[in-house]
């Protein structure tokens, strides 16, 4: 989330506290990724096509959609993007065939339209980050923020792979106290970052295309009220002069 | 120049009386509009009920809209509503109106009432305007709730799930019930086809005619005022009440500005926190419902969170339906419960106040603890502030009698 969006949903926390989703307790990273950045969010729609779309649909969103939105000519949508779609204006579709997938995997992976947007961008960030060493999972990987998940760690060549230290507190639950990176990848700690956050900043993207032009909008709309505004005050004070 | 213009009126006039030989334009018009009179001191507390009705209009303007890409099937409901959010020209903006007047309605409606509370509107001889004005109310949270069914995500699908089971709590008849509320043994398909009408056709209808009805009694009786006083019982040698201005034109222009500060609020949110944090589109609703997989943490749409935090602090389910139930229906005995010879906060004794404002305190901390676990502290604050909310209306009869009232004015207080 961006700067005032955080500002206005931290404030609406703060007015009616805790949010809706107090269960979820796990710290999470701040993605800190801004919607507004066009570069990120091509990067992040390569990263998104390259690395996620092979398994992940993400079936409301449409390729010419993404690519008149991310200022991207068709040429370099069909060339770049479109590894699983014949026309510009077909969805996100994921080949793999979801009744294998759910055998595989123990359940389809599900579908990223909207995720970003369910369980927020620091959550999606964290989780990205958030894979772990673990033997006895038989996928070899555990995730920090979603525990048992079922998806590998697809992300390895780029991150590596990390260990995880956990700790019992005083109230005898565990607690995660941080990662430390049992084999490089061949990416840095901060190129991973900044790839988890361009591909996050993506997610948002897709999760609601629209939200650039609406706030866009939504000045004019307001500038429109203010000058309307002033003109229904001047209307009010004329009819009432003559009541005493 | 002259000659034309009386022309045209002379036609106009004709014409006009055409019309009300046959319709009483002319008289409705006077009735209702240009001589209707009511008192030159509201303040902006009088807004929200002009605000009920333009929320009330986007509703029924933006849900016509809505309905002619939204489908009523739980195979492509969740779809649909991502069609008209993507696809749809200016579907976004549409449907995020319809989603924030959601809210904006319970917000202006709760403000209204409260209106009515700080000034006693409710009282005699407004009894029925304050009654029809319940029922708007109990048909309102209806029509939210069927609605929030309709985009068929996890907390439509989980929220009426545990919302619809609470019936089951009443005795013999309550498995029955439920069943035949749900049309099936589980929230379905059939049940979604079913709120969808009940959304979009029979709530509203029912709606639209009970806000005529409100307004028609309210024009009849004439409107209340900060000060409580009837402006009727002052009248001028024309019969026009002295205190009492014509709705058309000076009310309407003091209304429109308040619109438009309104509109500004409303737009806010529309075009700059659709989501409100999860409070106006709760996150967990951008997930498709999913029958398998019940969300960690279940919580209604904040404006029924007051009600439901009542339910949840009585350990006993029936007890709890019966509380909560109550708790929504007690304020229709208001006119009856409130004994005070005065109708307006202002000449009221200290002890009413401070009802009001306890009433005030517990109505938001419940609303506030419905969207907490139930767990804890949050269970022993919610007991409290139940009996606090219950006190407020069952000792009613008692502390407005022994309340010291203040002398009330002839005529309404007015800074020109």
């Amino acid at each position: 989330m961006d700067k005032p969006m955080r500002l206005i949903s931290g404030l609406a926390a703060m007015l009616l506290s805790v949010g809706v989703f107090a269960a979820t307790e796990i710290e999470l990273e701040l993605a800190n990724n801004d919607p507004d950045d066009i570069e990120s969010l091509q990067r992040g729609a390569r990263n998104f096509m390259n690395y996620c779309a092979g398994c992940h649909s993400a079936k409301y969103v449409r390729y010419n959609t993404l690519g008149r939105d991310l200022n991207l000519s068709e040429d370099q949508l069909i060339e770049n993007l479109m590894f699983n779609a014949e026309k510009t204006f077909e969805t996100i579709e994921t080949n793999m065939p979801m009744d294998d997938a759910a055998r595989w995997f123990g359940q389809p992976p599900p579908d990223l339209s909207l995720m970003a947007r369910a369980r927020g961008t620091d959550y999606v960030y964290s989780f990205l980050k958030g894979f772990y060493l673990d033997p006895d999972s038989p996928t070899g990987v555990d995730n920090r923020v979603l525990v048992g998940t079922s998806m590998p760690h697809v992300l390895w060549e780029l991150q590596g792979f990390q260990t995880a230290e956990f700790e019992i507190d005083e109230n005898g639950t565990v607690q995660f106290v941080q990662f430390d990176q049992a084999m490089a990848g061949s990416m840095s700690s901060e190129e991973f970052d900044e790839f988890a956050r361009d591909t996050v900043n993506f997610m948002e993207y897709m999760a609601e295309p629209i939200r650039s032009k609406r706030r866009a909008l939504g000045i004019w709309v307001l500038a429109f009220l203010m000058f309307f505004w002033i003109i229904s005050s001047m209307l009010k004070k004329q009819i009432w002069k003559d009541v005493t | 120049m002259a000659r034309i213009e009386s022309e045209v009126g002379i036609r106009t006039n004709t014409f006009m009386k055409w019309v009300d030989d046959r319709f009483p334009f002319t008289e409705t018009l006077k009735y209702h509009i240009t001589e209707y009179y009511a008192s030159k001191n509201f303040n902006w507390w009088y807004i929200f009920g002009v605000l009920s009705m333009v929320v009330l209009v986007i509703q029924l303007l933006t849900g016509i809209f809505l309905t002619m890409n939204y489908k009523p099937a739980a195979a492509d409901a969740f779809a649909s509503v991502e069609y008209i959010m993507r696809d749809v020209e200016w579907g976004w903006l549409i449907r995020y109106m319809h989603s924030t007047g959601a809210s904006f309605f319970f917000i202006v409606v709760y403000l209204h009432m409260f209106r009515a509370m700080l000034y006693g509107s409710y009282k005699k001889p407004r009894e029925l305007i304050w009654l029809i004005g319940m029922l708007i109310f109990f048909v309102l949270m209806a029509e939210g709730f069927a609605g929030y069914l309709l985009p068929w995500g996890q907390m439509s699908y989980w929220g009426a799930q545990v919302i619809i089971s609470l019936f089951g709590a009443i005795p013999f008849v309550g498995e029955a019930l439920v069943e035949w509320i749900r049309g099936d043994y589980a929230i379905s398909d059939v049940t979604l086809n079913r709120f969808f009408a009940f959304h979009v056709i029979l709530l509203p209808l029912i709606l639209v005619a009970l806000v005529f009805l409100h307004i028609v009694a309210l024009h009849h009786v004439g409107s209340n005022n900060p000060d409580g006083i009837e402006i009727k019982e002052n009248k001028g040698p024309d019969g026009v009440p002295l205190d009492g201005i014509a709705f058309h034109p000076y009310h309407t222009t003091k209304d429109l500005v308040g619109i438009v500060v309104f509109l500004m609020i409303f737009s806010g949110v529309v075009f700059f926190a659709p989501d409100m944090g999860g409070y106006f589109l709760e996150h967990a609703n951008f997930e498709p419902a999913n029958t398998m997989a019940t969300p960690e943490h279940i919580a209604p749409v904040w404006y029924y969170t007051p009600y439901y935090a009542i339910l949840r602090a009585v350990p006993d389910k029936f007890w709890g339906f019966v509380l909560f139930g109550m708790s929504v229906v007690l304020p229709v005995f208001l006119p009856w419960l409130d004994r005070s010879r005065v109708k307006s906060i202002r000449y009221r004794g200290w002890i009413h106040k401070m009802a009001l404002s306890v009433f005030v305190i517990s109505f938001l901390m419940l609303g506030w603890l419905g969207l907490q676990p139930a767990e804890g502290l949050y269970v022993t604050l919610a007991r409290i502030f139940s009996v606090l909310y219950f006190a407020f209306f069952l000792l009613m009869p008692y502390y407005t009698t022994i309340d010291k009232t203040k002398p009330v004015p002839e005529r309404v207080v007015f800074h020109g």
